[in-house]
């Protein structure tokens, strides 16, 4: 069993009213509210709170890529991931970079190779579509990103595998030399893990004979993640293999302190914050066309239609998409939820929305002396699950 | 003429592609090429056009009930697919009107190959950028706000915006967002290229603007009739992005006179 902590580094310093005048924190939310000295203490708090989960006792930590918003703050994760290198010693996963919001991914084989080196082999590459809002963002079109991703896939692959120089004809990526130095640590390339929210295209790519890319379910109900990682194993059966806990990965947000009552009165406001002001967003913006076949586009209108209502924080907890409690709470149902579905990863987001720093420091301290312990411990990590 | 007797829904292979049309009335051929929205069946505006022409108004591929081809990139391929078009159905000396991005790739067209074209009419067409002028962005509004946006008459958007988006009417919105989303999320509705081959246009051109037109401003106008060599305009008053539909009668009487005037 594997536990790392993750952190979105949202842009927690913001008015709480921002919603209300501007609407979501996605796209057309103005740069202007970004306070330009707000950047040096945020990114610094958020690297020692990751640096911290690292030492106290976590397998790792995790950052991650968003662009032009304030929900999290990592447009070019390598950045972070690089100021992280050589303060940790645990995994260091970056899930992940959006393959087809750039135009040339070669620099994104070359940027993970860079962290994989620096590292000594501690990278786990992550590889995404990046969410529909940034679409919007970038300027790709939605339309293309499907055959983008594969094709930008299978060209960071083989150049991480195959003897270079070699050429790479692609319809949307073209080289006559493909020859990337450097080349990554660990042979023949670093894990690859595939986060989703649950798209039946993504786990059929991520669990292909010739993939078993972990699968890391983001953000959802515990009966989706049953669901889909269930959806996960089905593929695998169907390909002729046993799908083992090492492929599933389940993230969210945990928050722990001495007691149930007392976890729940300090995540609340911030948990409810994330959910129902970081995360609301329109349909427009976070399903532009083709970004999603227009079966999953039909799924999701529906499925979405609820996010535009306010949850409350014991909606969170009673669906399974946060878990919030005394260290004893967390842990069970982190362990009851492991051996009932069969996951070999988790990912605990550390912080959330406005959650203050001493807070977060507090959470991180009880989840790994308290929490990461008892479930490598008590975790089923047999492929019979 | 009633619609029914006019109506005709017809399919045509073309270039592996099976494509819908629409094709009533007689006269000279009036190929109408549908913008974002698509154009759904037979309506009352076809009947005033098909009592003068022989209209054909086919959904583009991608669009409406036409296939989504395996070969649909982007407008270029659009605009070569009706040439293709208008080689499969025999059809000569015609008569195009695009509307919207209809009316771009009746542009891509007309800067390819004439041969088989009398008249080009760009009815609010996408297609050219006017650099710094505001923009409606049609990817990033909502439904209703999208929907108030194209009609100067919110009475006819109120009407609209009653009819529910489901079944069979949202699967055809939503492939007909994804087919204007191929042909023109980037760069948004407009081709970089195309401005410097309007001058081929060497066909007797209208371009005709609803002047309260909030999808594409009037302002564009004068950008197409600047860069076609002898390109008249005509502007509707009271009228927004879709003239031949709000506007019928104004939008039926100037491509009239534009065409019998040609033809004189």
């Amino acid at each position: 069993m594997r536990v790392l902590a993750f952190h979105l580094m949202p842009y927690s310093e913001i008015d709480p009213s921002f919603y209300e005048k501007y609407g979501p924190a996605w796209v057309t939310l103005p740069n202007a509210l970004f306070d330009r000295k707000a950047g040096y203490r945020l990114y610094n708090r958020f690297l020692d709170e990751l640096e911290y989960a690292d030492s106290a006792g976590f397998d790792g930590i995790c950052v991650n890529e968003h662009h032009q918003n304030g929900y999290g703050m990592m447009p070019q994760p390598g950045v972070f991931a690089g100021a992280l290198a050589r303060r940790t010693t645990g995994w260091l996963a970056l899930l992940g970079r959006a393959l087809p919001l750039v135009n040339n991914p070669l620099n994104i084989a070359e940027e993970f190779a860079e962290i994989d080196q620096l590292t000594g082999g501690r990278l786990i590459a992550g590889f995404v579509r990046g969410i529909g809002s940034e679409y919007h963002s970038s300027g790709v079109n939605p339309t293309e990103s499907h055959d983008r991703f594969h094709e930008a896939h299978d060209l960071i692959v083989r150049a991480w595998t195959e003897p270079g120089p070699f050429r790479f004809e692609g319809k949307y990526y073209d080289y006559e030399y493909v020859n990337t130095w450097p080349r990554t640590f660990q042979d023949p390339h670093p894990q690859i893990w595939i986060p989703s929210q649950g798209s039946s295209e993504t786990i059929r790519f991520a669990a292909a004979k010739n993939h078993r890319y972990t699968y890391l379910q983001t953000f959802s109900p515990i009966t989706a993640v049953a669901k889909y990682m269930q959806m996960y194993k089905d593929v695998a059966n169907e390909q002729g293999y046993e799908a083992t806990p090492d492929q599933l990965g389940w993230s969210l947000p945990i928050y722990c302190a001495a007691t149930d009552e007392q976890a729940r009165e300090e995540a609340r406001p911030h948990a409810e914050m994330f959910v129902n002001k970081y995360l609301k967003i329109s349909p427009e913006m976070l399903l532009p066309p083709g970004y999603t076949t227009v079966a999953s586009i039909k799924g999701m209108m529906q499925a979405k239609a609820g996010m535009l209502v306010d949850r409350k924080l014991e909606d969170l907890l009673d669906s399974g998409m946060f878990i919030v409690g005394s260290p004893k709470t967390v842990r069970e149902k982190l362990v009851e939820a492991q051996r009932q579905i069969g996951f070999g990863n988790l990912l605990m987001t550390i912080q959330f929305g406005t959650l203050p720093h001493d807070l977060t420091m507090n959470n991180i301290k009880l989840l790994a002396e308290e929490v990461v312990p008892y479930i490598k411990q008590h975790a089923k990590m047999s492929t019979a699950a | 003429m009633t619609a029914t007797a006019t109506s005709n829904r017809h399919s045509i292979e073309v270039n592996g592609a099976t494509i819908s049309y629409l094709r009533g009335g007689m006269g000279a051929p009036l190929l109408f090429l549908h913008g974002a929205g698509g154009i759904g069946d037979w309506a009352p505006w076809m009947d005033k056009l098909a009592a003068h022409y022989d209209l054909i108004v086919p959904d583009h591929p991608g669009w409406g009930r036409s296939d989504m081809p395996e070969w649909f990139d982007n407008v270029h391929d659009l605009a070569y697919f009706y040439l293709d078009f208008m080689d499969a159905l025999g059809l000569k000396d015609v008569n195009i009107a695009g509307n919207s991005i209809g009316g771009w790739i009746a542009c891509e067209i007309a800067v390819r190959n004439t041969a088989h074209l009398k008249t080009l009419t760009l009815v609010d067409s996408a297609g050219l950028r006017v650099v710094g002028l505001e923009r409606f962005d049609i990817f990033l509004s909502s439904r209703e706000a999208h929907t108030r946006a194209i009609y100067f008459d919110q009475t006819i958007a109120d009407r609209a915006l009653e009819l529910p988006l489901e079944g069979d009417a949202l699967d055809t919105f939503l492939r007909n967002r994804y087919a204007t989303a191929r042909v023109g999320w980037q760069p948004r509705l407009y081709d970089p290229h195309l401005a410097k081959w309007l001058h081929r246009v060497n066909v007797p051109t209208l371009v005709v603007w609803g002047e309260q037109d909030r999808i594409f401003p009037v302002a564009m106008q004068a950008e197409f009739v600047r860069l076609i060599p002898g390109a008249q305009a005509a502007t509707i008053p009271n009228c927004g992005h879709v003239p031949h539909r709000e506007c019928t009668d104004a939008f039926v009487a100037v491509l009239d006179r534009f065409i019998s005037g040609v033809r004189a």
